[in-house]
């Protein structure tokens, strides 16, 4: 069983089609990298999984669970949208954490609002996990420290903290060191190998070629609203049968 | 003769400082109130909102203490303020009240959009509800933004109380003026001003401490 399967999603923007009939799935545990130039639709695609946007058409699923289906035209609530989202988790290209929460807060501060009844001992557990999730992000010791005072590669790494905090089935990223320093690039991009190599499941938007190669299963390339190719990273780097994709890749 | 004068402008300044305060307690929440509604997706809201706060904000406030005063008596035959001081203060402060809630709209407006859609987002994503993620993520980021327009407004809203005499509401500019006419002295007039100086300057140090305490993020 998939744990992710994505059929034939389109999504128009007024008249632009941004995403023509993509279809893919995924199995859990693997890291699947998204390449491909500004406007093919990567992010968008990235943006409907986590509902951020909504699919004009087709059907998403994880764990064969339908969370949407075009077909049906449903309005729903905003407590079925969010119970959808909890399934996907974003760390975005502008990091966007809490600016007036410590890096510890703005990892603890959803899973302690999603708490049915706060009491204590279940406030401390979240406080740990989210110590030791900054620990595994090496920032034992910036926990204290507001966003303001923290690297963008430091903020970076809190932001996934927060979203690993939630426990999401699928972590998506968008092109999450395109906001950094190149010098800082390292340090984030070893983090999600780190991630990686503890099987999460994770859908990677990414402009850096040669990590993707390394460190996903498999590769999806989009250009213009579809997925022009896929495979191992082996077959899409090392073989690419289409004309597009070579011109695309010669220019890393 | 001093103590006669400061008896008398105390008592003016108190009537100052009720039309203050009272002006505050209930703009503010108005003001937020409007510019929810400014902001609204539904039309019949936002219209007649936006048409108001640019009539409020487009005409003089003193224009507005004589029309809301003297309209609906004079228009519709019913005295709605009831009489004597009582009436008056309650028709300035009526006025008051919708004209600072239109500015201070404006203010929480330009305050919640300059908050970036990705705080929103991120909140979204991480399955918090609308009403956590204005709370707990987007309030707080909004007051430290318009902590400075806003102390300028209220500062403003100071000096402003004193156009209420021209529906002879007797605030302490009033009280001053007096004794030109009964001691031909000038003096008292200087002296409200002094009063205007120490309570804008008390709330000039409340705001610098306010935007102090807010200093901690960015």
């Amino acid at each position: 069983m998939s744990i992710l399967e994505v059929n034939h999603i389109r999504k128009n923007f007024g008249e632009t089609e941004v995403l023509k009939d993509i279809s893919f799935s995924m199995e859990e545990g693997q890291a699947v990298s998204i390449i491909g130039s500004s406007g093919s639709g990567k992010t968008t695609l990235l943006r409907c999984l986590n509902f951020l946007e909504t699919p004009d058409e087709g059907t998403i699923k994880v764990r064969d669970e339908v969370l949407f289906d075009g077909a049906k035209k449903e309005n729903p609530s905003e407590a079925q949208l969010r119970q959808r989202r909890l399934h996907f988790g974003l760390v975005f290209q502008q990091f966007n954490l809490f600016p007036q929460y410590t890096a510890l807060e703005n990892v603890c501060l959803a899973p302690q609002l999603a708490l049915k009844e706060k009491n204590e001992a279940q406030q401390k557990k979240i406080t740990e996990m989210g110590e030791e999730l900054l620990e595994r992000m090496g920032l034992s010791d910036r926990m204290g420290n507001y966003p303001h005072q923290l690297s963008g590669g430091q903020q970076q790494r809190v932001a996934i903290a927060r979203a690993l905090a939630l426990q999401p089935d699928i972590l998506c990223f968008d092109e999450p060191t395109s906001a950094l320093d190149p010098e800082l690039t390292g340090e984030v991009l070893k983090v999600i190998r780190s991630l990686a190599e503890h099987h999460t499941t994770m859908i990677i938007v990414t402009h850096e070629m040669t990590f993707a190669r390394d460190v996903s299963d498999r590769v999806i390339f989009m250009d213009g609203g579809r997925i022009e190719e896929q495979g191992t990273p082996d077959e899409v780097f090392g073989h690419p049968k289409s004309e597009r994709t070579k011109r695309f890749l010669a220019g890393y | 003769m001093f103590w006669t004068v400061t008896l008398s402008l105390l008592e003016g300044f108190l009537t100052t400082v009720k039309l203050f305060a009272l002006t505050l307690l209930f703009s503010l929440p108005l003001g937020l109130v409007m510019s929810l509604g400014s902001m609204s997706k539904i039309k019949v809201l936002r219209y007649p909102i936006v048409f108001l706060i640019w009539v409020m904000r487009g005409t003089p406030l003193l224009l507005q203490l004589l029309i809301i005063y003297y309209g609906p008596g004079i228009l519709f035959h019913t005295n709605v303020w009831g009489s004597g001081d009582g009436g008056r203060f309650t028709a300035a402060l009526v006025a008051f009240v919708v004209n600072y809630a239109c500015y201070f709209s404006e203010i929480y407006r330009g305050g919640i959009q300059s908050i970036p859609v990705g705080q929103y987002e991120a909140g979204k994503v991480l399955g918090m509800t609308n009403g956590q993620i204005f709370r707990k993520v987007i309030l707080l980021q909004v007051i430290k933004r318009i902590v400075p327009p806003m102390a300028n407004e209220i500062i403003t809203l100071v000096k402003d109380t004193s156009l209420a005499r021209v529906i002879a509401v007797y605030e302490i500019i009033w009280s001053g003026q007096a004794f030109i006419k009964s001691d031909g002295i000038i003096w008292p007039l200087f002296y409200t001003g002094a009063f205007y100086l120490i309570f804008s300057g008390l709330l000039t140090l409340l705001f610098r401490y306010l935007e102090k305490r807010l200093d901690y993020f960015r």
